[in-house]
């Protein structure tokens, strides 16, 4: 088998302020990661992290694109939006911490466990931010089964 | 043989392959391949929906018929709170019971006593419950389906408290052995049902343990029969028959009816496969962790609008609200006894016997690395087709098309949009190959080949 039959790269966008289409992606996510068999604990995490992670373009960027990468041994959502940055990630990782809007959080948002929630449940992960550019979010999970 | 026990078969002498079911069916588990359909029994999750669909009557719920009571030496008849819905507070459990008693049965019970115990104790495992949330209602057995198929994740959130249905057959069985002197396996307690899927609940319950009922009647069944029964029945003391009735339970058979009886701040009732689904979407996702308790209906408005009920669905969720208005009206109370149910509870009477487990689908493949190939390999195929999801190939969608082509149970060529192509390929490369073989003097041959032909007619 040629190396790239074994690597599955799907793009998605992700308009910025369409609460109506927001979820819609983890939703796919979860389709692919059903059909090619993953355990269902990862499904899951991977479900909650896409989400979250989904959500935080959709509150804060306009645009945004999250690549899901698939092979045997790992599943790697990378996401990149051009929102506002984070200032302080330190802060921005603590549980709690939001800078939501009223609005946000009048539509259940913002609680400031978006961040945490998706570091808890990757095994793997990694954010860059540069403010007034945006952010990108490597989160990995691990899919080595004994 | 399938592990997979269903309330539903499809009769292939009725079935001329119309493909209503195979467009209705909530999980593509329906194909339509040499004209006749066919149901992948991994998908199934004895819904129902295809039986109301099909034209020609051609998908049977496998209830029981009523000569099943035969094998028993004493019969109960256990009417679901959707049998009541049918009749509203014009005819009430009580004359329901004696008309089932003059249809044949040794004896009947109302269940609206068992329900509100069942909700004391669901109160109960709320209140001491630590787990992830919103826990899920199994009062749907198309509901604990849908999970083990599609939401393996949130098995742990099933509720483990019984249903009443089981909570009441197991003690019926009890006394009346005891009452009678018989063996609990002479007793046969039949459910009287509003769909088919609490059939399979009965066959091969979800959660692996055994059921302490013997089958299911359909309510449609036994519907006319018990008309006529009740014609012959007096109406007695209506006040008195009224006092009865257990007003937390009565509302079971609808959607909302098991939260109106909790004291839950958060809670939420929905019905509809499709609503369903999209709640379960948001629970996966962790959405709704502030909710604390979710009762879901695979039926629209619930058990009132199972697919072997004969009420319009709107009537009889309309005639519980008024059943239950008259006894909020007449202010009757009658509820079992909370500090009976709490010891109880604490003995593990209410517990389901077993534990539910997953039945995720089959992947592309067992391989996680083949899995991957095939899935590259589906999403191409998908691409070449024409996206508006015919269903003449035989399956329900672009998508389960291309699913079924890797997994080697269809060829592309079942798509009719792919025949024209291949026609149009296979006619350019025989005028190519015309072209290259064909010279000057073989088309003088063959007009007088041509010719000679004619002449000879």
């Amino acid at each position: 088998m040629a190396s790239s039959d074994l690597e599955l790269s799907e793009r998605f966008e992700i308009s910025g302020s369409d609460f109506s289409k927001a979820g819609t992606i983890s939703t796919k996510i979860k389709g692919i990661l059903q059909e090619i068999g993953i355990e269902s604990s990862v499904i899951r995490r991977a479900a909650i992290a896409s989400y979250e992670a989904e959500m935080n373009v959709v509150m804060y960027a306009k645009r945004g694109t999250l690549i899901l990468n698939i092979t045997p041994e790992k599943l790697h959502l990378k996401l990149e939006d051009n929102g506002p940055g984070i200032n302080d990630i330190e802060k921005a990782m603590q549980e709690g911490f939001s800078t939501a809007t009223d609005k946000m959080r009048e539509m259940g948002f913002g609680a400031g466990m978006g961040l945490p929630n998706i570091k808890r449940n990757a095994d793997r992960f990694e954010i860059t931010s540069e403010p007034g550019k945006g952010t990108s979010l490597n989160i990995i999970f691990c899919l080595n089964r004994a | 043989m399938s592990p997979y026990f269903h309330s539903i078969r499809i009769d292939t002498e009725k079935c001329d392959g119309r493909m209503k079911c195979m467009r209705i069916c909530p999980t593509q588990a329906i194909r339509v391949r040499t004209g006749k359909a066919t149901i992948i029994e991994e998908k199934c999750i004895d819904c129902g929906e295809c039986i109301t669909a099909c034209p020609n009557d051609a998908i049977i719920p496998m209830t029981d018929p009523f000569g099943e009571l035969a094998k028993f030496k004493h019969t109960v008849a256990l009417p679901s709170p959707g049998l009541q819905a049918q009749f509203g507070k014009d005819i009430l459990p009580k004359r329901i019971i004696a008309g089932l008693k003059k249809l044949g049965f040794d004896d009947a019970f109302d269940l609206s006593l068992t329900c509100g115990e069942v909700s004391f104790a669901i109160q109960e495992y709320l209140r001491e419950y630590t787990g992830p949330r919103p826990l899920i209602a199994i009062a749907c057995p198309t509901v604990v389906r849908l999970i083990q198929v599609k939401y393996p994740a949130l098995i742990e959130q099933l509720l483990p408290i019984d249903l009443p249905r089981e909570v009441a057959a197991r003690e019926l069985k009890k006394e009346k052995s005891k009452e009678l002197g018989i063996k609990e396996r002479e007793i046969g307690i039949f459910y009287l049902t509003p769909c088919p899927a609490k059939m399979i609940s009965i066959k091969q319950p979800a959660e692996k343990g055994r059921s302490y009922l013997d089958g299911a009647i359909s309510i449609s069944d036994i519907y006319g029969p018990l008309l006529s029964a009740l014609e012959d029945t007096e109406k007695e003391n209506y006040r008195k028959d009224l006092e009865d009735i257990c007003i937390l339970g009565m509302g079971w058979a609808m959607v909302g009816g098991i939260c109106r009886t909790l004291r839950l701040k958060n809670s939420l009732a929905v019905s509809g496969l499709g609503e369903i689904i999209k709640v379960f979407d948001d629970i996966e996702r962790g959405k709704l962790r502030n909710i604390d308790f979710i009762e879901a209906y695979s039926c629209p408005q619930g058990c009132v609008g199972g697919s072997l009920t004969v009420e319009n669905i709107y009537t009889s969720h309309n005639k519980i609200l008024k059943l239950i208005e008259t006894l909020e009206f007449e202010q009757i109370k009658a509820c079992p006894d909370i500090r009976e149910v709490r010891k109880l509870y604490k003995q593990n009477y209410f517990f389901i016997n077993g534990k539910f487990e997953p039945r995720p689908l089959k992947p592309l493949d067992k391989n996680l690395a083949k899995a991957i190939k095939k899935r590259k390999e589906k999403e191409k195929i998908y691409e070449s087709l024409p996206k508006i999801d015919c269903g003449i190939c035989g399956a329900p969608t672009c998508q389960t098309f291309a699913e079924d082509i890797v997994k080697g149970e269809a060829k592309l060529t079942d798509c009719i949009f792919n025949l024209p192509r291949k026609f149009a390929k296979l006619s350019h490369e025989l005028s190519e190959l015309l072209d290259k073989s064909v010279s000057l003097d073989s088309i003088k041959s063959n007009i007088s080949k041509a010719q000679y032909k004619k002449d000879k007619k």
